[in-house]
């Protein structure tokens, strides 16, 4: 970091960021009420993951570091998924 | 630390910093001497398990109580496996080997974070304490190294020390996973590129990033078997509605992961030391680049292969005996690149070599019954017998046994500036060697018959190949102590050598003083070419 | 985790490097609570009817609340990192500040939170668990172990972020060397990505 360029993100971009993940908080607790079966459950993880989604872009700051930060994190969480749709392998067919 | 600029030419051995002693050893940050704590920690704790395993096997040279009774032997067995993997096999060649040679050879001064090596070593050490406290309190644990449920939180014996000792441990596995990724990431010499890196640091990589993301998951594991025990949460226990298969499927999440942390280093030593003794570039450099990378990967999917008679599904059965069957490739690429090494190559017979060409040939044995076990039809039939025992121990002490041995032979006159006794060695790896198969053989008959394993009795048809067994036993105890008293003495009497190159390898680590100053280069070393570039 | 040091005779700094070791730091965390996740989905998948009647039991209210303002609090992480790179070492002190507050009223709340439910007879090995079932004893053991680990994980935070406005009070971090400052926020958010998914998985369930 020391003398290279480094992004510098406003406080405005921040509290931007925040006001997404607010609105998609309160549009996760109100989509509770809404009676959609079994998409109640695929719904709330959307908004979730969308959410993680804006915390690791901006928060983290994976768009502006080192493009390698990001592909790691995503092979990262791709391997979690895999790990549990193996598990369920188990699972959905006892 | 604050230690004074080196004056020349001074080894890592002699150099002073500042504490003196004892003390200079133990808070020192420098990566070889961190690699050595390891060494002698390791040492003194694999004669320890060593001999339980000496004592269970005389146990059963004769049907019925021999030397012990069945609690004990159930003790035994635990603590035998427990000290093996988590104190030794799992920090194995990457704690020693790793810590002291993965800077050197990709042209470093040291890891990324000193700091931190030196405290995962303290983290090991505390973990081992915990650990052993177990012994002295309430009864040796007696669950297996497994800690399966619900038995783990049934048995009155004390193993709450034990699943937190290992659970500590697996901290310090983790921080060295992170120091190694950063180190190579960060900190490779000039002209280092990533294809240009020597095979072993490759492996540590793969290795590191397995240590890094399946350590946690026994982490958790191991802590929510504590808390089922302590606060009864439920999560493991049947009659609290929980699972005891999934806390099989979280432990293999882990475990089985952990084969290839201790055996791809492995891997990687012998993949050093086949093209220095052949004279001849290495065969195939990125097919085991891959290959390693493959297996990382790739192992992650496969653990239902330990639980095929737990009651699984039918469907997890057939996918897991797939993914086994796909994982034995990328292993069978590489021995056929170390065979094809040799192949034509001008030979050079030392011990190094020996335990080399050993580790291939016990490796080759192991992976085999493990295709065995990997098949569904032959694994209900051998499952939790002693073929599992053979096979695991031609694996784990066949497979990281063996290369620990061969670096450690290839390596220490760089380590230490002293050649140990030549021929000593080679007796000792050819009484150990012979005892190795004559102990672990016969335990694939047994397993056929049907003899189970982790009991202190058997039926007395299996008389016959217990009895040789068991001679193996010792037999291989003796060859393991040739070899170590040989290497112990010479570290102290051995002929002194300070010449950088003994063996003609084309890695950086043989371009350094013998033994290697503080810093390891006066100059940071500039890399122009791939590594066993041999004309 | 990282140290920064004046180590024996060269100084090595690398920043980059630094936050390489924390985000590999974060993979692992990921997957230890990845593992407490696989856990609740097996458990959820086995135990449906229970584990929405038990989200039934826990307080949206409280739930909502937390997970407000630790959003804020990771906004202000976010901002102090600006404030420090422009050399604004009282904003950025007001910013830690106010995060600090928030980790601590964070717990609080927790400590409420269970307080209640333990008072009301939910906690491991309760005759009311017991009677309930297991799906129910399933649902609050899964609950207490994963926020309580998490609750951990705070109280964690609180701890780096002290020693963090300790080392910018000493100006040993400042607009050039900020690097522990940027991992500890790495943490921080770390600890709101998991209450991300905790958030609705307790306490949404429909």
């Amino acid at each position: 970091m020391s003398e290279e360029k480094q992004h510098i993100s406003s406080y405005t971009s921040h509290i931007l960021v925040l006001g997404a993940l607010l609105v998609l908080t309160a549009a996760s607790v109100a989509v509770t009420s809404l009676e959609m079966g079994k998409y109640n459950t695929l719904v709330a993880m959307l908004i979730a993951g969308t959410k993680a989604g804006i915390v690791l872009t901006w928060f983290m700051h994976l768009k502006f570091d080192n493009k390698i930060f990001a592909i790691f994190t995503v092979a990262v969480i791709v391997l979690f998924l895999l790990v549990l749709y193996v598990t369920f392998f188990d699972y959905s067919y006892r | 630390m604050s230690e004074t600029i080196t004056s020349k030419h001074v080894s890592f051995l002699e150099h002073k910093g500042k504490y003196k002693g004892l003390l200079g050893w133990i808070l020192s940050t420098d990566h070889k001497r961190v690699g050595l704590l390891y060494l002698y920690t390791m040492l003194v704790f694999f004669s320890i398990a060593a001999i339980l395993g000496l004592l269970m096997k005389i146990q059963l040279i004769a049907p019925g109580y021999t030397i012990m009774g069945p609690q004990t032997y159930n003790s035994m067995f635990t603590v035998h496996g427990i000290i093996m993997i988590f104190i030794i096999v799992v920090p194995g060649l990457p704690a020693v080997f790793g810590n002291f040679f993965l800077p050197i050879m990709i042209g470093a001064k040291d890891v990324a974070f000193p700091k931190l090596n030196l405290a995962s070593w303290w983290i090991y050490i505390i973990g081992i304490l915990v650990v052993l406290s177990s012994q002295f309190v309430g009864g040796w644990p007696d669950t297996g190294w497994t800690f399966y449920a619900p038995y783990s939180f049934r048995t009155p014996t004390n193993v709450l020390p034990a699943l937190f000792g290992a659970f500590i441990l697996g901290f310090s596995s983790i921080l060295t996973g992170i120091n190694f990724v950063v180190t190579i990431h960060r900190m490779r010499a000039p002209g280092m590129t990533w294809f240009r890196m020597p095979l072993f640091p490759w492996t540590l990589y793969a290795t590191a990033w397995i240590q890094i993301l399946a350590t946690p998951v026994i982490g958790i594991t191991l802590l929510l078997t504590v808390m089922e025990r302590v606060l009864g949460v439920g999560v493991f226990d049947p009659t609290l509605g929980g699972d005891p298969i999934l806390y099989q499927h979280l432990f293999w999440i882990y475990s089985h992961p952990a084969v290839y942390i201790m055996i791809l280093p492995g891997m990687g030593a012998i993949s050093e030391i086949l093209p220095v003794f052949s004279r001849k570039r290495i065969y195939g450099y990125k097919a085991i680049v891959l290959s390693s990378l493959a297996i990382a990967f790739v192992g992650y999917f496969v653990w239902g292969h330990h639980m095929f008679t737990s009651g699984m599904s039918g469907r997890a059965l057939y996918a897991f005996s797939f993914l086994t069957f796909i994982v034995a490739i990328p292993s069978a690429i590489k021995v056929f690149n170390w065979v094809a090494t040799m192949h034509k190559g001008s030979l050079n017979f030392q011990t190094p070599f020996y335990w080399a060409v050993s580790f291939i040939f016990v490796f080759m044995i192991g992976g085999f019954s493990g295709l065995t076990l990997g098949s569904l039809a032959t694994n209900v039939h051998v499952h939790d017998t002693h073929f599992v025992v053979a096979h695991f121990h031609f694996i784990v002490f066949g497979g990281t046994g063996y290369s620990f041995m061969a670096a450690l032979h290839y390596w220490y006159p760089k380590m230490f500036g002293r050649m140990y006794d030549r021929g000593w060695a080679n007796t000792g790896w050819a009484v150990f060697f012979g005892g190795f198969l004559t102990l672990y053989l016969p335990m694939f008959g047994l397993g056929m018959q049907g003899m189970p394993r982790r009991y202190y009795d058997y039926l007395p048809e299996f008389h016959t190949g217990n009895i040789i067994s068991s001679l193996g036993a010792i037999l291989m105890i003796v060859g393991a102590i040739i070899v170590i008293v040989n290497l112990v003495r010479s570290a102290r009497y051995g002929e002194k050598t300070s010449e950088k190159n003994p063996w003609g390898g084309k890695t950086l680590e043989w371009e350094t003083d013998t033994p290697p100053t503080l810093e390891n280069w006066e100059d940071l070393p500039t890399v122009e070419e791939r590594p066993y570039e041999y004309k | 985790m990282e140290k920064h040091e004046e180590h024996t005779s060269h100084v090595h700094r690398d920043d980059e490097g630094d936050k390489l070791g924390m985000w590999l730091f974060i993979f692992t965390e990921l997957l230890l609570f990845g593992m407490l996740f696989l856990m609740y989905a097996v458990y959820r998948y086995k135990n449906p009817v229970a584990f929405q009647l038990g989200g039934e039991e826990l307080d949206v209210f409280i739930g909502t609340f937390n997970t407000v303002i630790l959003l804020i609090s990771s906004a202000t992480v976010a901002m102090s990192i600006t404030a420090i790179q422009r050399g604004n070492k009282k904003q950025a002190l007001i910013l830690l500040g106010i995060t600090l507050f928030i980790a601590v009223l964070f717990l609080v709340n927790k400590y409420f939170e269970w307080g209640a439910k333990i008072e009301y007879g939910f906690y491991p090995g309760s005759n009311l668990l017991h009677e309930l079932g297991h799906g129910t004893t399933l649902f609050f053991g899964l609950y207490y172990v994963m926020s309580g680990i998490h609750a951990l994980h705070i109280l964690i935070g609180i701890g780096l972020f002290i020693y963090v406005v300790h080392q910018i009070r000493r100006e040993k971090i400042h607009s050039t060397d900020y690097v522990w400052l940027e991992n500890t926020g790495l943490y921080w958010h770390l600890v709101d990505l998991i209450w991300i998914f905790l958030f609705p998985l307790f306490y949404l369930i429909h």
